[in-house]
This record gives structure tokens, sequence and C-alpha cells, in this order.
């Protein structure tokens, strides 16, 4: 855990996350760990019980778990949506603008590098999960 | 044309902190070169053969003339003095030092360019009719729809890991001259009934090791749904885009196993739900990238008288420009294909001069096309002789657009490290034998590719060449019968392979089996298309 870090002033879960298939099993877990694989639409009629979604990337260039992340932002899921993986200081930015809020890199980062990986951009181009107005609305309000 | 505002600026200039940044600690370590390669993809740098190759990205085709002058510049401070034109309307420096790109990069961005996601595994550069805007047949000019989807596609955040590249062309007329179909998601701009202006969307074509044209998955978008629309086709295609095979990652592959119903059904499902999510800019932003793209000034009242007296000047004229939409005004098509030269490459001092004539002639406005040369769009017909004699003493001058001479190559095994062939000595050589009989065999597309990856185009060509790698030795396959035109097709393989001296005899006696069969007025392709491959393989190998 010391390695997670983390944007969020809950309390972070403090149980292991199970499978996206253990958990609709059997769905007391609060926490759910999802595979490039699966299919983050599966969780949605389980959100209200779900605290932490683990999102793991075996390898940074499968780029899946962005599209999981923002599914479920957009299904209205507000706990805790933590990258876990091969996840590099410079996918920061892109992740949390599809609505990470926490990582568990394999190798930690570099604070002063995170901090300016997560300032890249002073402004954007899309709406995405993290809430920024993009360009488009700041021209046309 | 467009011009960026605060926000375009500011994203750019922070797109070249970030990568000065990344370089820096490559340089120092800090990441591996596993780690390093996406990024430096997405930013156009790529490792090739011999040294590092820049791809900066051209928009939708258009240049301007200060554009142009620093594409020079950059060829002359950072590279051997000159650049290479791509089929995918981009411009390529073959030598450059990594330490340098982020400097040529803030460089492009002081003239409003940039070589944001050139390549890599995300959305691409985005083409469209290198005519738009000067042709009467389009419906619209096409490019704030292009640059619309530009502003969308640049740093998106879901799609910057995707199975394989994604490319997108725009169109806005019948005739295709941008191989729309052969896009991963092509789109006509398109009217219907009502009399409403929409898009309709083809997805799932491609080149490469697997040729296959987009079928049509919506005939109709509204505008107002054109960017949540592609943010549908995107995002099924990144969540179920086989990832297993690289050659089986690009979004054709997903729609030809699927089929287009299904795939077609996921999207719309996709879509039904985007559309609650406010991705879309409103019609107002179109309408305000639309003013920038207003016709220029066009004079009225102009002579369509054209001084043939010269008969150089005279073929030139026929061959190399098309009918314009403004009376008195004609495009013309600079030939980057002299014979027995690299197709696409121009020096510096060319470009220089390209970028002078552009201001002079053309309202400050040039394109580049997919077949490697460059449009001047909007030429006074009273302006083409100076033009002209401009250009034949720049070596630009050639009279071979669409001929055999105008052949497609793309850099093969001379630069590309993942060619199986040379391309270039190749096109040399065609075009040295069989440009001499240009006006004989009129329009005749000769595409050449050094490996399946199909850079060249040779799938789309009216005769197509791959270079294959046969047991350590350069072999090349001969095909006839490709478009990538509105009629698309993709071309056969005649039969085996032959050698360097080889196929250069087999493209010749393809077009002599062409001269002897030929009715009135068919081209080359016609010809092909009537009497099927086996007088050709008759000829070839009888």
């Amino acid at each position: 855990m010391a390695d997670l870090l983390r944007f969020r002033d809950d309390e972070p879960v403090d149980h292991p996350a199970v499978t996206v298939d253990a958990y609709l099993e059997q769905s007391n877990a609060a926490a759910v760990r999802i595979e490039p694989g699966d299919d983050a639409r599966a969780l949605i009629p389980h959100l209200d019980g779900l605290r932490l979604v683990e999102i793991n990337f075996p390898a940074f260039t499968d780029g899946r778990g962005y599209s999981a992340a923002r599914i479920l932002r957009e299904a209205g899921y507000t706990g805790e949506m933590r990258a876990v993986g091969d996840v590099l200081v410079d996918q920061l930015s892109a992740m949390r603008r599809c609505g990470f809020d926490a990582f568990e890199p394999d190798k930690p980062f570099d604070e002063e590098e995170a901090k300016a990986a997560l300032a890249t951009w002073p402004q954007v181009y899309q709406t995405a999960a993290d809430g920024r107005a993009p360009i488009w609305k700041l021209r046309h309000g | 044309m467009y011009k960026y505002d605060q926000y375009d600026q500011a994203m750019v200039d922070a797109r070249v902190a970030e990568f000065r940044d990344q370089v820096r600690r490559r340089i120092e370590g800090r990441i591996t070169e596993d780690q390093f390669k996406p990024l430096r993809l997405q930013n156009g740098l790529y490792l090739q053969l011999h040294a590092y190759m820049l791809r900066v990205a051209v928009p939708y085709s258009t240049l301007s003339s200060a554009q142009m002058h620093a594409l020079a510049d950059i060829a002359d401070k950072y590279d051997r003095g000159y650049g290479h034109f791509t089929t995918r309307q981009n411009i390529q420096y073959n030598w450059i030092k990594l330490e340098d790109t982020p400097d040529i990069l803030a460089d492009l961005a002081k003239v409003e360019m940039h070589a944001i996601q050139t390549s890599g595994n995300c959305i691409r550069n985005i083409s469209s009719d290198h005519y738009a805007g000067a042709t009467a047949d389009e419906l619209i000019d096409p490019r704030p729809y292009a640059e619309l989807l530009r502003q969308w596609s640049s740093f998106h955040p879901e799609f910057l890991a995707l199975p394989r590249k994604f490319k997108i062309c725009v169109i806005a007329s019948e005739a295709d001259r941008a191989a729309m179909k052969l896009h991963d998601i092509g789109i006509r701009i398109v009217k219907n009934d009502s009399g409403e202006i929409g898009a309709a969307f083809y997805v799932g074509g491609g080149m490469g090791r697997t040729p296959m044209i987009a079928p049509c998955i919506n005939p109709f978008v509204p505008l107002d749904q054109l960017v949540t629309y592609c943010e549908a086709c995107l995002r099924v295609y990144n969540r179920y885009g086989r990832r297993d095979n690289k050659y089986k990652a690009r979004i054709k592959i997903l729609v030809h196993e699927l089929g287009a119903a299904e795939y077609t059904r996921q999207v719309e499902e996709e879509f039904a739900h985007l559309q609650t999510q406010d991705i879309e800019p409103p019609l107002a932003e179109l309408e305000r990238i639309s003013t920038y793209f207003a016709p220029p000034a066009f004079e009225t009242g102009l002579s369509e008288e054209i001084d043939r007296s010269d008969p150089d000047f005279a073929l030139w004229v026929d061959t190399n420009t098309v009918p314009h939409k403004a009376p008195g005004y004609v495009s013309a098509v600079i030939s980057l294909k002299p014979v027995g030269g690299i197709p696409g490459d121009a020096s510096a001092e060319q470009m220089h001069l390209i970028a002078d004539l552009t201001k002079q002639y053309s309202f400050d406005e040039c394109r580049v096309t997919h077949t490697q040369n460059i449009v001047l769009p909007h030429v006074k017909k009273a302006d083409l002789h100076a033009l002209w004699t401009a250009l034949e003493a720049a070596g630009l001058g050639a009279a071979n657009l669409d001929r055999v001479g105008d052949i497609i190559a793309c850099p093969g095994l001379d630069y590309c490290s993942l060619a199986n062939a040379r391309s270039i000595p190749v096109a040399q050589k065609i075009s040295e034998r069989l440009s001499p009989r240009s006006a004989e065999l009129g329009e005749l597309k000769v595409k050449i590719s050094g490996c399946i990856n199909a850079c060249g185009h040779h799938h789309a060509g009216h005769i197509g060449v791959l270079g294959v790698d046969k047991k350590g030795v350069e072999n090349y396959q001969l095909l006839l019968g490709g478009s990538e035109a509105d009629d698309t097709s993709l071309g056969k393989i005649t039969g085996p392979g032959f050698d360097e001296a080889g196929i250069v005899d087999a493209v010749e006696k393809a077009t002599e089996v062409y001269l002897a069969q030929r009715t009135d007025g068919e081209r080359f392709l016609d010809t092909y298309r009537r009497i099927g491959i086996n007088p050709f393989k008759e000829a070839l190998y009888g």
C-alpha cells in the first residue's frame, strides 16, 4: 500500500479485490478487480455495493482498461477506481481523464515526475470522466 | 485555412513540453526503450534502418506557404536537405537525431503544425480530398469536419493504446480521391432526402496484409452526432479489437469476424449510451471552424483562354491541371515524380519554391496528395504559364499526373526497418522504361510496396508491385486491377514473382497486352476488367 498514489479522502478498502466472476457469483465483497478481457458493464447492476474497482494493466500497451474505467464512471460509479499493474507515469494524465483516482503501479512513480505528468494539459479537447470542461465548451460557453 | 486559437496553440505547446521531458528522461535512462517507444511513436518518431525518422502531420492535406517554408527549413537544419511526402498526406524526414526532435516539434508549433499521433496505436492524422474547396463535384468542403475530428482525436484519453493504428478519412463528393473506403473509418459527407447534411460511415477498410473495402455501417449520421458516432466506433474497437496477434488487430478484422451487421449493432448500442454523455461539440463549433474554410476571394470575369503555343506547356496543362469550381481557375498538380526520381521526395529548395508559388498563385494554400504530389488548388488560368515556367526550372514540371511515371512507392528497404525489398529503385526503373510511352498509355496508376504492410498501396494500383523476401533475395509480385477511386477494387496477383529486372519487364509486358487489346477510350484498368487476368498471365508466363 506504500506505493499507492491516491486522490481520495475516504479510507481505502482493507480487503483484497475479487475477480469479476467471483464478484458476480457472490457479491458481498466491496472490492473487485477487472482484467483486460472482462466486461465492465457486467458490474453496472451492482455498483451500489462497490467501494473499490481495481483495473489491471498486465501490459501498459493494452488500453482496454481505459474504456472500462470510463464506462463505470459513466454508469455513475463514484467509489475508488484504481489502476494497478504495468502503469507508467506517462499514462497518468490520460488515466485521470478516464476516471481513475488511484494508482498502484508495479514500479513506484517518482513523485516529481508524477506531479509533472498530472499537470500536462492546460486544457482538454474532449469530454471524459474527470469533469473537465472541453475546449469547445470554453469557446462557446 | 484553419488558424489555431489560444487553446489549440496551448495544447500543441504542452505536447512539445511533454515530449521534451520524455526525451530527457529517455536519454538519462529513466525510462526504457520499450516504455519510450509508444511515446515517441505518438510524436511521429520511428527508429528506422539507419536513423530516426520523423513523420509530421499535414492535417487534411492543407498547408500554407509559411508552413511549407518551415518544412523546408527543418529539412535544411535537421535533415539532409530534403523531405519525403507520403501516401498519408504527411511529410517524413529520414535522418533525424533523437535529441533534436523536441526542437523540431517546437519549430513546427510556431507555424501551427505538429507530429502528434502520426504513428503508434492511436487515431492518426485525418486525411481528406486534396481538391477540397476547389472541385465542383463536392457537396461542401469536407475539411471543417476533419478539423473537428482532429481536435476530438488529439490526446483522446481513452484511445491512446488501441489494438492497432487507426486511420480516418473525410470526403464530401461522390468521386473518391482519398481512398476513403480503404480507411479504418471512411466518412463521406452526404445530403439526405430531406436536404439535410450528414455523414455516411464506412468502417473496416484497409490495405496491409489483409486488404478490405469498408462496408457502409450507417448511411446518415446527423452532423450534430458526428463526434459521438466516431467515439462509439472507437470504443467498440478498443474493447473488442483483437490484441492476441498484431496482424489481426486492425478494425477491419473485427468488423470481418463479427460481421458488419453485428459490429454495427454494437456501435449503435454504444452510440445510444454515449449520446447521454455530453461529448458532442455544439454545431456552433463546427460553424466556427467552417468560417476558416470560407472560399478565397476568387476574381470574376477571368478569361478561360490558355496560350497553348508552347507544346511542352500545353502537355503539362493537359495532364497536370484539373477543373475548378470558379470560372477562370484550375487546380494545378506539381509532380514530385520526375523521370527516374524518388517518388514523393522534395529538396528544401524545391519546398521553398513551392511555398513561394503557393503564396503568389494559389491564395497561400497548397495540398499534399496521397499520390505523393503537391496541389496548388486555386490557380488562375492566366497564371499557368508563369507557374509552369518556374516549376520547369526547378525540376518540378513533370507532366505525368496519373500517368505511368506518377508512381506511388513506399520508402522500402532503402530506409524502412519493416521492408523486405527496395521500392525506390524499382519505381525509378519502371519510370525510366515506360515514361517515353506515357501519352500512349494514358491513365495508369502504378503503386509499389516494399513489404506486405502496403504503404505503397500496391493493392489499389491498376498495376501493383509487392516486394517480398524470397530466401534472402528480393522478389517482386505483380498485381493487376486495383483501384483506390470511387470504383474501389483490390488487385489480383498474376502468379510467381520476379527479380528486380524481371518485374520491370513484367510491368512493360502488361502494358503491351493492354495496348494490343484496348478498344477506343479504354484505360488500362478498363481493359483489364473487360478481358480479365488470363491474357496478361499468358504474356507473362506463357
